[in-house]
């Protein structure tokens, strides 16, 4: 076990002052984080994903040494963040979407030469860095452009450098491929999935794009109110709300009921009687049985599998209640 | 790998921000003449009221001149240096603050130096002629003491009013928006200290004069290099007390800055 990052029962309370009447002001306590444990290893690619308010930022805040927790337990490459920020930031990447850590006015260049200089990076490291980067991610049409004039995609490109030219053994992403076009996400996400796969940083990527999960990690948290609703494989996730693989099957005549093979049930299509569907459960046929005994009982003419949505099994997710979806 | 100089990084990042801004040359001239005329205005303001009277609660041009300018020639320098930290709300909502403390280095000296406004040294420049001019027409015979007196004074007074900056600001911690109460204290501070104690009434000195000490930057250094009493019969050696009030000053701040960080870290606000 070599865990990277450790919360055991943490928990962020805000209190907000609520206009109550004309000079009246009531203080009502928020929990924003409300009992989170987490155990990530290093060289696991996390997703931390939630609705908006649920407290993915709280606790990303609170896992880089920004905001103090109210109680619980955190560490992160062994620290405890904000007692000892100035240590773990050197071993922390964070690349926010929606906020710039490169110079605006200045070459994306000398970007990276002061963050050689604001994290003491020796020269060699941050030259072997940048050159790794520069070759990944295909800089050099626009090193000496500045920040401002790069496109969305390509800055991004900038940030996820900038966060690396330190060697951080953990990189926080928040909101990474937010507002890039389809092209500029694969790019990122083909960059970031190198990187997981290469065992040496740790991930954990916070989004609202639910293919970057996908794509990218094979564990996910969900939170919601502050608590953990779901932490595991996306199968797992699939598993646990009922939501399955289908196969469809396109028959050379109309589907006939007497056809159906037990233990499952088929849908036909309203809009056409040769297409019917079906529902892959745990403990039913697989796929494979499931074809090789149709074909037995009627001419097929083509078929496919459709893979779950997961931003179904989320929005369903989201809407159950926090205390008894907990877990 | 540490610096030898822990200074280093502050200033390449101040320095990457005087390239940023020399990108946007004809505004930075602008800026620099508007800013320029603003502390041409302040002296005008004091030419303006010895056209009224010859003498302003017992002292003459030249010498109210040397006393504004090590109090402008002080707050300008200040101002240059950390008069940013004002925009400390906005760099809150901006999430400046927030990016400054995922890096390894001090909040402080970040924000100072990632905003720096180099734009702001016009006021320094044209302040510290003033108190040059003022200074030499004063016919003082010029000892090493008093060369020693007409340098730290305003070095003093700069130390005195970035403390009053950032004390000033921290309180935005607490209050989200106090730019208000923040400038009756910085901007009102440089009016206060600019004039001799003498013209103010007795409870607003005692209190501005010397419980929150601003008579301790010009006044009191003023009446030392110009070798005069104090009207108000404070002992001479006051002259000389402007770096130790000024200490005291910066680690009160620096204090009530780690406290209000602290603060942020407990609610985020």
């Amino acid at each position: 076990m070599n865990a990277v990052i450790t919360t055991r029962e943490l928990r962020k309370e805000f209190t907000v002052r609520v206009k109550t009447g004309r000079f009246s002001r009531a203080r009502r306590t928020v929990t924003a984080v409300d009992g989170v444990d987490l155990t990530i290893e290093a060289g696991e690619m996390v997703g931390y994903i939630g609705p908006n308010g649920a407290g993915k930022s709280t606790t990303l805040k609170m896992l880089t040494g920004i905001l103090n927790p109210t109680s619980g337990h955190v560490r992160v490459c062994g620290l405890e963040p904000v007692p000892q920020r100035l240590r773990l930031t050197r071993n922390l990447g964070v690349v926010f979407g929606q906020r710039s850590a490169l110079w605006w006015d200045l070459p994306l260049r000398e970007s990276f030469r002061l963050l050689r200089h604001v994290f003491d990076v020796p020269r060699a490291d941050h030259a072997a860095r940048l050159a790794q980067c520069r070759d990944l991610l295909d800089l050099d049409g626009f090193l000496d452009t500045p920040v401002r004039q790069l496109s969305l995609g390509q800055r991004m490109r900038g940030e996820l450098t900038a966060a690396l030219l330190h060697g951080p053994r953990v990189l926080f992403l928040d909101e990474p491929t937010i507002g890039l076009d389809v092209v500029s996400k694969q790019a990122v996400r083909g960059f970031l999935s190198d990187l997981g796969a290469a065992g040496d940083t740790t991930l954990v990527l916070t989004t609202h794009d639910l293919a970057d999960i996908e794509r990218l990690c094979p564990r996910l948290i969900v939170i919601d109110h502050g608590h953990v609703v779901h932490d595991g494989s996306v199968e797992r996730l699939h598993h646990r709300y009922g939501s399955h693989r289908q196969v469809v099957i396109d028959l050379e005549a109309d589907w006939d009921p007497g056809h159906a093979p037990e233990g499952v049930t088929a849908k036909v299509d309203p809009d056409d009687a040769r297409r019917v569907r079906f529902h892959l459960t745990p403990g039913g046929p697989s796929a494979g049985e499931l074809v090789a005994r149709l074909a037995l009982r009627a001419p097929l003419r083509d078929m496919s599998i459709v893979e779950p949505d997961i931003e179904d099994v989320v929005a369903r997710l989201y809407q159950a209640a926090p205390a008894d979806s907990a877990g | 790998m540490a610096y030898r100089n822990p200074l280093t990084p502050y200033l390449r990042l101040t320095a990457a921000q005087v390239r940023s801004q020399a990108q946007y040359r004809f505004s930075f001239v602008l800026d620099l003449f508007g800013q320029t005329a603003v502390t041409v205005l302040d002296f005008l303001t004091i030419l303006v009221l010895f056209r009224i009277t010859p003498v302003l609660g017992g002292f003459e041009l030249h010498e109210v001149l040397v006393m504004s300018g090590i109090a402008i020639t002080g707050f300008s320098i200040a101002d240059l240096a950390v008069g940013n930290v004002e925009q400390l709300a906005h760099y809150v909502r901006t999430g400046l603050l927030d990016a400054m403390l995922i890096r390894p280095r001090r909040v402080l000296p970040q924000l100072l130096a990632v905003d720096f406004q180099l734009r702001r040294i016009g006021r320094v420049v044209f302040a510290a002629v003033v108190l040059a001019v003022a200074a030499a027409a004063s016919g003082v015979e010029w000892t090493w003491w008093r060369w020693l007196l007409v340098v730290t004074a305003p070095l003093a007074g700069a130390v005195f009013f970035s403390a009053v900056f950032v004390i000033t600001a921290t309180t935005m911690f607490w209050w989200v928006d106090s730019r208000e109460f923040s400038a009756s204290f910085t901007y009102g501070g440089r009016d206060f200290t600019s004039y001799p104690l003498t013209v103010f009434g007795g409870g607003f000195r005692r209190l501005f004069g010397y419980a929150l000490g601003f008579g301790f930057v010009a006044y009191h250094p003023t009446l030392a290099l110009l070798g005069r009493a104090d009207p108000l019969g404070a002992p001479g050696w006051l002259g000389w007390s402007g770096p130790v009030v000024a200490s005291i000053a910066a680690l009160a701040a620096g204090a009530l800055w780690r406290t209000g960080l602290r603060h942020y870290k407990g609610t985020g606000s």
